[in-house]
C-alpha cells in the first residue's frame, strides 16, 4: 500500500454521530411502555433497617410499585469476582437492595417505580425507614484497631483480607544494612472517578421466551450478562441479552456489577413493563465506586551513592462498606507487584491490608493500583535524591533497569516479565524537550527574586493488557475468569468488512483503530470495515475494555483473525490463478504470483468468489470469516518520564503548573491522534489527584463533597496545554508490538506534580504535603517548613 | 401549561408540567437528546443550548421560561447537511472521546466565538469553565475552537 493507515493520524468514524447529537446514550433510549425508578438511598452510613413505611408512597397516583429489600430476598447478593490472591477474603457483598443493614452512606434500601421520572422522585420522599444508627468508621488505618466499630461479622476488626508480596526477611535485612533509611507516611487520597454520563440501566422482560435484554452502561457487557445470570439469579446465560448503548466515558467505574442493574432487572419481570433507572449526579457520588484511597507507610533504603537498596510498604486499602465486583484485586496484584517501577530494587516487600470501612464502594479507577505504586516508587526516589542531594534525573539514570536488561524479571512480578524498554531514552527525550538545564538556571535566578519554582520528575512504568489467563486467574492471582479476548472478521461478498469483537469502546476510538488495522492488513480502505461491539447478541465472548487491554489483547485478537483470513484468500486467489500457494502472495491487497503482480486477484474479488463458492479449492468451506481468540504470553509495560515544572506563591500557597512535559512509550501505535488525546486526558486526572480532587467523608461516614459543587473536578481554565513527546518501543509480547495508551497519564502525572511542588519549596524546607495540595495546606507546611 | 417555542426553526406548541425542565422538555418530549444531563447541581455544562443566540444551560430553566423564545440544540446547528465549522473542529482536532460533553461544548464556544472573535487560549479556556469535560484534559477542545475561529475568519 502506498500509505500505510497502521500509525496514521486518521480521524475518528465514530464522531459523526458524536458532534451531531445523534449517538443514543443509555439515557436517549426510550422504550414504548417503559417505567422510570428512583431509588431511596440510606442517609446513614452505619445502620440498621428496622422498619420500612411504604404504603404512602405507594398510593401516589402514577406509582407502579415499591419495593424495599425483604421483596428480593430470592435474589442473590451480587458477587465478588476478584479476591486478593493465595489469602482469605472475608467477602461481604451487596443485595440489589439491602434488606437488613447498611454499610455506606446512600446504599439503596428501596425502589419507587413510576409511570414517570417526577412521579417516582416525588413518592420517594414518603417513604418512612426506621434506622438503627450505629457508630462509624471511615479511616481504614483506625478501622482495624481496637474499640473501632464492627462492620461485618465476618470480618473481625474491619479486616477483609490481608496480603503480601516480596521478600520479607531480605527487604529487612537490605534496609538494616542500608547506608540511609527514608520513612514517610503517604495519602493517596479518595477520588470519584466521575464520567460525564453517569450510569443507567433500562431491563425488558419477554414473558414468552422467559427473557430479559438488558440496557447498561457497561464497560464489560459479556462479563455482566455472565455474573448477572450465572451468580445472581441463577438462569442460563442464553436467557439474557446485554447491550452497552454509547458510553460516555467510565474510567473504571462502568466495569462493575451494580446493585441496580439487577434490580432494574427483576423490577422488569415483577412490573411486566420495561423499567429505566438514570444515575443523578448525586447518586453517581454516593453510590458509584470510588477509586485510591491507600495510607501507606513506606521505607526505603540506600548507598551514599544513590543505589536503591531496599523498599518496604505497609499500606491500608479502603475498600468501602461492602465490596465491589474486583474490589480485592487492586490493592493487591495491580498494586504490590508494581512496586519495582523502572527501577532495580533487589529487596521490596509489600503488605496490605484490605479494610472495611462505612464509606462508598472503592474498585478500580483509572490506572488501579499502578497510580498508587507509582506514587509510592516515585516519591521514594525523590526522598532519596534529597537526603542525599542528588539531581532527581541523576538518582532516575543510576537506578534504572538498563535497555540490555530485558526482558527483567523484578522478582515480585511473580513470574512475569518487562517485556522491553528503553527508560534512560524516555528520560532523555523529556529533558531535552523540557530544556533541562536551562530551568534550573531560571529556577536559581527566580529564587533570587523570591519566587519559588519547582521541577518535578516521574519515571514510570505500568502493566497493560494483564494475562496470561492462568496467571491472573484462580491458579494465580485470585481473578475469577481469564482474560484473554476475542475477534470475529467477515470480509462480505461486497467486499466490505464487519468486524465483531468482545471489547467496549467508551471513547477510546475501537471504531478506528480497528478498521485501521483491518485496512492494513487486507488493503481495505477504512471506510469499508464496520466494528461492531457492546451487545452480546452477535459479538464473540469478550472481557471488556480496562486496564488498557483493548489495543494488546483485543486488537492482537482482530489481528490474528486476519492473519487467518488472509492466509485463506491466499489459497483461493493461488486457485484462480491456476497456481501453488507457496508460489503467491498477499500483498497491498491482492493475491498474485511471486514476481507478476499485474494479473492479480483483489481482497473485495476474493471475497466475493469465497462468498459465491462457485469455485473454491477442494475441501474449502465459503466465506471470508474468522475468529480468533488471544490470550497473551504477558502483559506489555509501558513506560515514559513526566516532568512537570510549578510555581508557587508563598505567601498565599497557590501553585500555577507553568509546563506539563510527557514523553510515554506505548510500543507501536495505531493512531497517534488518539493516543495523545488519551495522554492529555490521562494528565489531566493525574493532576487534579495532585492538586484537587479529593473525596472527603466526615467521621460521621456523610460524604462531603457529594456533587460537583464540592467535588473539585478540574476545569479547562485550570490547566496548561501538555507537550507530549514519545518513543517507540515495540512489544515483543504480541505482533502489534503496541502495550497499551490509556492509562499512562494518570499514572505518571500525580508524582510529578508533587515532586515539582516540593522542588518548588525545598529552599523553605518543606518535605512533605498530603494531596490535594490546596492553597491552605501548601501555606501551612510553608509555615511549618 | 401552554407553551410555544422555535427549536432548531420549527415552532413546537406543548402543554407543560410547570415544574419541568427545559432540558427534559427537549429530551423527553421532544426527543432531542442530543443535549445531554451530567449533573443535578448546574455544573456540568452538559446541557448547554442557544436560548435566543446566547448559551444556557438548559437544566437550570424551566420550560414554561421558554416560551416565546427562540432555541437551538446541537442537532440544529449543522446546516443544511453540513457541519457547522465548530463541528468540524471537534472532529479534525480530536476534541472528543466519549462524546458526552461535546454537544454542550460545541454549543458553548459557539456562543463563545460570538462574542470572541479572536481568542487566545487563555480566553478559550476561561470562556468554557463552565463546562466539564472528564476526557479529553481539555487540550483538543481549546485546539478544536481554536481552529473554528480561524476557519470562521476570526
Ligand atoms: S446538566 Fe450539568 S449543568 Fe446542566
Ligand atoms: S469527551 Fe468525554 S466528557 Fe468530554
Amino acid at each position: 500500500m502506498a500509505s500505510r493507515v497502521f500509525g496514521a493520524s486518521i480521524k475518528r468514524k465514530e464522531d459523526p454521530r458524536l458532534i451531531t447529537g445523534e449517538a443514543k446514550y443509555l439515557d436517549d433510549l426510550q422504550l414504548p411502555g417503559m417505567a422510570h425508578a428512583a431509588i431511596l438511598r440510606s442517609p446513614h452510613a452505619h445502620a440498621r433497617i428496622k422498619s420500612i413505611d411504604t404504603s404512602a408512597a405507594a398510593a401516589v397516583p402514577g406509582v407502579l410499585g415499591v419495593f424495599t429489600g425483604k421483596d428480593f430476598m430470592d435474589v442473590n447478593p451480587l458477587p465478588c469476582a476478584w479476591q486478593a490472591g493465595g489469602v482469605e477474603n472475608h467477602v461481604n457483598t451487596p443485595r440489589v437492595l439491602e434488606p437488613e443493614k447498611v454499610t455506606f452512606t446512600g446504599a439503596g434500601v428501596a425502589v419507587v417505580v413510576a409511570e414517570s421520572r417526577y412521579i417516582a422522585e416525588d413518592a420517594l420522599q414518603l417513604i418512612k425507614v426506621n434506622y438503627e444508627v450505629l457508630p462509624a468508621v471511615v479511616d481504614a488505618q483506625k478501622a482495624t484497631q481496637s474499640g473501632a466499630p464492627q462492620i461485618h461479622d465476618n470480618a473481625p476488626n474491619n479486616v477483609c483480607m490481608e496480603w503480601s508480596c516480596g521478600d520479607k526477611a531480605g527487604t529487612d535485612k537490605a534496609l538494616g544494612e542500608a547506608e540511609v533509611v527514608i520513612k514517610e507516611r503517604v495519602v493517596n487520597q479518595r477520588l470519584i472517578p466521575t464520567p460525564m454520563e453517569t450510569r443507567g440501566c433500562i431491563a425488558q422482560y419477554l414473558p414468552a421466551t422467559d427473557e430479559y435484554t438488558v440496557w447498561m452502561t457497561s464497560q464489560a457487557p459479556h462479563v455482566m450478562r455472565l455474573l448477572m445470570t450465572a451468580f445472581v439469579f441463577g438462569i442460563p446465560e442464553t436467557k439474557m441479552r446485554v447491550i452497552s448503548p454509547q458510553v460516555g466515558g467510565g474510567f473504571g467505574a462502568k466495569i462493575f456489577l451494580y446493585p441496580e442493574y439487577c434490580l432494574v432487572t427483576a423490577l422488569s419481570k415483577k412490573i411486566g413493563r420495561p423499567v429505566k433507572w438514570a444515575e443523578t449526579r448525586s447518586e453517581n457520588y454516593v453510590a458509584t465506586t470510588h477509586g485510591r484511597d491507600h495510607i501507606t507507610e513506606l521505607e526505603v533504603g540506600a548507598k551514599r551513592d544513590g543505589t536503591i537498596t531496599a523498599l518496604r510498604v505497609n499500606t491500608y486499602a479502603n475498600l468501602g462498606g461492602i465490596l465491589s465486583t474486583i474490589a480485592p484485586g487492586i490493592p493487591t496484584t495491580l498494586y504490590g507487584r508494581l512496586l519495582s517501577g523502572a527501577y532495580k530494587i533487589p529487596n521490596i516487600y509489600c503488605h496490605v491490608w484490605g479494610v472495611y470501612t462505612n464509606t462508598g464502594m472503592v474498585d478500580a479507577y483509572r490506572g488501579a493500583g499502578r497510580p498508587e505504586a507509582t506514587f509510592v516508587v516515585e516519591r521514594a526516589v525523590d526522598m532519596v535524591a534529597n537526603q542525599l542531594s542528588m539531581d532527581p534525573a541523576e538518582i532516575r539514570r543510576k537506578n534504572f533497569i538498563p535497555s540490555s536488561a530485558f526482558p527483567y524479571d523484578p522478582k515480585i512480578l511473580n513470574g512475569l516479565k518487562y517485556d522491553s524498554g528503553d527508560y534512560d531514552k524516555a528520560l532523555g527525550k523529556a529533558l531535552e524537550m523540557v530544556g533541562y538545564q536551562d530551568f534550573r538556571k531560571a529556577q536559581a535566578d527566580a529564587r533570587q527574586q523570591g519566587r519559588y519554582l519547582g521541577i518535578g520528575f516521574s519515571s514510570y512504568i505500568e502493566m497493560c493488557g494483564v494475562a496470561p489467563s492462568a496467571w491472573i486467574g484462580l491458579p494465580g492471582e485470585g481473578w475469577g475468569a481469564g482474560l484473554w479476548e476475542s475477534a470475529n472478521v467477515r470480509v462480505h461478498l461486497t467486499g466490505k468488512v464487519v468486524v465483531t469483537s468482545g471489547s467496549q469502546s467508551h471513547g477510546q476510538g475501537h471504531e478506528t483503530t480497528t478498521a485501521q488495522i483491518v485496512a492494513e492488513e487486507l488493503g481495505v480502505p477504512v471506510e469499508d470495515v464496520i466494528v461492531q461491539h457492546s451487545d452480546t447478541l452477535g459479538t464473540p465472548f469478550g472481557y471488556g475494555t480496562y486496564g488498557s487491554r483493548s489495543a494488546s489483547v483485543g486488537q492482537v485478537a482482530v489481528f490474528n483473525s486476519l492473519q487467518k483470513i488472509k492466509e485463506k484468500a491466499k489459497k483461493l486467489g493461488a486457485h484462480l490463478l491456476e497456481a501453488a500457494v507457496e508460489d503467491v502472495v498477499f500483498e497491498n491487497g491482492k493475491v498474485h504470483v511471486k514476481g507478476s503482480p499485474d494479473k492479480a486477484k483483489t481482497i473485495q474479488e476474493l471475497a466475493g468468489a469465497a462468498a459465491l463458492g462457485y469455485s473454491l479449492p477442494a475441501g474449502m468451506e465459503p466465506f471470508l470469516d474468522d475468529t480468533a481468540y488471544y490470550d497473551p504470553p504477558n502483559c506489555t509495560f509501558p513506560f515514559g518520564t513526566h516532568i512537570c515544572i510549578v510555581e508557587v506563591d508563598a505567601g498565599t500557597g497557590q501553585i500555577d503548573i507553568k509546563r506539563y512535559v510527557a514523553v510515554d512509550d506505548v510500543g507501536k501505535v495505531i493512531n497517534p491522534m488518539i493516543v495523545d488525546g488519551q495522554v492529555h486526558g490521562g494528565i489531566a486526572q493525574g493532576v487534579a489527584q495532585a492538586l484537587w480532587e479529593g473525596a472527603v467523608y466526615d467521621e460521621n461516614g456523610q460524604l462531603l463533597t457529594g456533587s460537583l459543587m464540592d467535588y473539585a473536578l478540574p476545569r479547562a481554565d485550570l490547566l496548561p496545554s501538555f507537550e507530549v513527546g514519545r518513543t517507540e518501543t515495540p512489544s515483543p509480547t504480541n505482533p502489534l508490538g503496541v502495550k497499551g495508551a490509556g492509562e499512562t497519564g494518570t499514572i505518571a502525572a500525580t508524582p510529578a506534580v508533587v515532586n515539582a511542588v516540593l522542588d518548588a519549596l525545598k529552599p523553605l524546607g518543606v518535605l512533605h504535603i498530603d494531596m490535594p495540595m490546596t492553597p491552605a495546606r501548601v501555606w501551612q507546611a510553608i509555615q511549618k517548613g | 401549561m401552554k407553551i410555544s417555542v422555535k427549536i432548531n426553526g420549527k415552532t413546537v406548541e406543548r402543554d407543560v408540567d410547570p415544574r419541568m425542565l427545559l432540558v427534559h422538555f427537549l429530551r423527553d418530549e421532544l426527543g432531542l437528546t442530543g443535549t445531554k444531563v451530567g449533573c443535578d447541581t448546574s455544573q456540568c455544562g452538559s446541557c448547554t443550548v442557544h436560548l435566543n443566540g446566547e448559551a444556557l444551560k438548559s437544566c437550570t430553566f424551566f420550560a414554561v421560561q421558554a416560551d416565546g423564545a427562540e432555541i437551538t440544540t446541537i442537532e440544529g446547528l449543522a446546516a443544511n447537511g453540513s457541519l457547522h465549522p465548530m463541528q468540524e473542529g471537534f472532529w479534525e482536532k480530536h476534541g472528543l472521546q466519549c462524546g458526552y460533553c461535546t454537544p454542550g461544548m460545541i454549543m458553548a464556544s459557539v456562543a463563545f466565538l460570538k462574542k470572541h472573535a479572536h481568542p487566545t487560549e487563555e480566553d478559550i479556556r476561561h470562556g468554557l469553565e463552565g463546562n466539564l469535560c472528564r476526557c479529553t484534559g481539555y487540550h483538543n477542545i481549546v485546539a478544536a475552537v481554536k481552529a473554528a475561529s480561524e476557519k470562521m475568519g476570526g
